[in-house]
């Protein structure tokens, strides 16, 4: 027999290959050159800017209400809690308290955002792993989720539904009837999700073990939401600075403690569980109220700095806002969740496989026009 | 902890910086040369445990460029700003953070990119969204023909 043709790159010696910016597994324009000693990955350096609009700027040269619209476009599966931070802080500047029915519906909606965020990257990730069947499952149960929305906001992702100072319509008539019939169709859809992808033994191979993050690291790097949580760290802002109505729910903080691809993929799950549970206790007493507060045309903060957090599906955003007492702001930061959880993938990959990497980075949960804003 | 018990301590920490209870936080504004080891002890004192960087803020104050630190204690569960402000405008530094927080890495670099305030001793200062024909956007005096939102 002819001896087989050697490959021209011998195993020791390293080798560096581009993924991304158009692959399907990046979860957008993302590119990570990879450095690589056979298949085990040496070192990863995220490439971003390709999405870059400079909404931070833009910000500067627009009024506080048109802001709400471009929060929509930086994470766009969190589209109402991006906006329910910036008119959070535009309410706490102006010492504006919202109706309770305001705060419920803001609340339900958050929740419901956060579900169809969790569905989607489940059915992602199920498709990052090679399960196509999960894309197809997740996509249909999101659309119920996004037909609530369209008729309650107009918009289905891009909902741009809070205002500062309340809601920009009421609520649809239909709204608490059909979010119940999604509530009840999904509490018996969810264990489908359960058996489909997290018992599979392929898939928790892929996943348990790879990507670890120690709680001290997911403290010194400044992981939030499901990447800190899955690593012990106690970090959501629901429980820690209560805002909205989440001061009146009873729910439970997800932690994991392994800190691992498969318990981030844990931690979402089971927060579906725990979202679904805040709205069954809000969803039956709205309270009456007006949808929206007075507020003057043209909104001037007093001049001054102003922090607000909240927990969107992917982590903590910070809204920083610097005013200067004109009607456009004078700076704004937004802290986003998944920029800084981009950084320490070069830490988490070192050492597994290339395959593992397409594993780890869907389980951040990535959405990079909020990494690049 | 109260925020005016933090402010006591910050002082204490920090005595020749001027600490400012603000209406949410604690301020401390720095000079930068006291920046690194103030933030080193807010860090490392066991009371005031500041172990997580939430952000790093660039500002353009007109005259002078700074920065902004947003540090959270997971031990407390509170916050502290630091400021601190540098007045050249050519060639503006400040310390990086990065030995104390890896996470000061990409922040420090989005700030270099977008306002041009150079980090001492970061391990990879390079630019981070636009490449390096551009300038810095974030300046107040930055000549934008593109937008058509500018004014």
């Amino acid at each position: 027999m002819e001896e087989p043709i050697k490959a021209p790159v011998p195993e020791q010696e390293e080798y560096v290959i581009n993924m991304g910016p158009q692959h399907p597994s990046t979860h957008g324009v993302l590119r990570l050159v990879v450095s690589l000693k056979g298949e085990i990955v040496q070192n990863v350096q995220p490439h971003i800017g390709y999405i870059h609009r400079g909404i931070e700027k833009m910000c500067e040269s627009i009024t506080y209400p048109q802001i709400i619209h471009l929060t929509d476009r930086m994470d766009y599966l969190s589209a109402h809690i991006n906006n329910e931070a910036v008119c959070l802080a535009v309410e706490k500047a102006l010492g504006i308290e919202v109706s309770d029915r305001v705060k419920v519906i803001r609340t339900i909606l958050s929740e419901l955002t956060r579900i169809q965020s969790h569905q989607l990257f489940w059915a992602t990730f199920g498709m990052d792993l090679g399960g196509l069947t999960c894309f197809f499952y997740g996509l249909r149960d999101r659309e119920k989720v996004l037909d609530i929305f369209e008729e309650t906001c107009g918009g289905r992702m891009i909902v741009s539904y809070n205002c500062p100072g309340g809601l920009m319509n009421d609520i649809h008539p239909n709204f608490q009837k059909r979010t119940k019939e999604f509530i009840k169709y999904f509490r018996d859809t969810l264990p489908e999700y359960d058996r489909l992808l997290t018992g599979n033994v392929i898939f928790q191979e892929r996943l348990k073990n790879i990507g670890t993050v120690t709680r001290e690291q997911a403290i010194a790097w400044g992981l939030t939401g499901p990447v800190g949580r899955a690593s012990g760290l106690s970090c959501d802002v629901r429980k820690h600075n209560p805002y909205s109505a989440y001061d009146r729910v009873t729910f439970n903080e997800i932690i994991y403690n392994e800190g691992d691809s498969f318990h981030r993929y844990k931690v979402r799950m089971d927060e579906m569980w725990e979202s679904m549970n805040i709205i069954e206790q809000l969803i039956d007493n709205i309270p009456s109220g007006a949808y929206a507060e007075k507020m003057k045309p043209v909104i001037k903060l007093p001049e001054g700095e102003y922090w607000q957090s909240v927990e969107t599906a992917r982590g903590e955003l910070g809204v920083y806002i610097v005013s200067d007492g004109n009607k456009n702001p004078y700076r704004v930061k937004f802290r986003s969740p998944n920029f800084v959880h981009l950084a320490p993938l070069n830490l988490m990959s070192q050492g597994a496989k290339i395959a593992d990497l397409v594993a780890i980075n869907g389980s951040l949960d990535l959405i990079i026009p909020d990494i690049d804003r | 902890m109260e925020n005016s018990q933090l402010a006591a301590l910050a002082a204490t920490i920090a005595p020749d910086s001027q600490v400012v209870q603000g209406k949410q936080f604690v301020e401390i504004s720095l000079s930068p040369a006291d920046l690194y080891s103030v933030a080193e002890k807010l860090k490392n004192n066991s009371e005031t445990a500041f172990d997580m960087l939430i952000s790093i803020t660039g500002m353009d104050y007109g005259t002078d460029l700074g920065t902004v630190y947003h540090l959270r204690s997971t031990v407390n569960n509170n916050m502290i700003v630091l400021k601190t402000r540098v007045s050249d405008r050519e060639n503006p530094e400040i310390d990086s953070l990065c030995a104390l927080w890896p996470a000061a890495e990409f922040h420090e670099r989005e700030a270099y990119d977008l306002l041009g305030i150079r980090f001492r001793n970061h391990p990879d200062l390079r630019r981070l969204f636009l490449d390096s024909t551009w300038g810095y956007p974030l300046r107040k005096d930055y000549k934008d023909d593109v937008n058509i939102l500018a004014k």
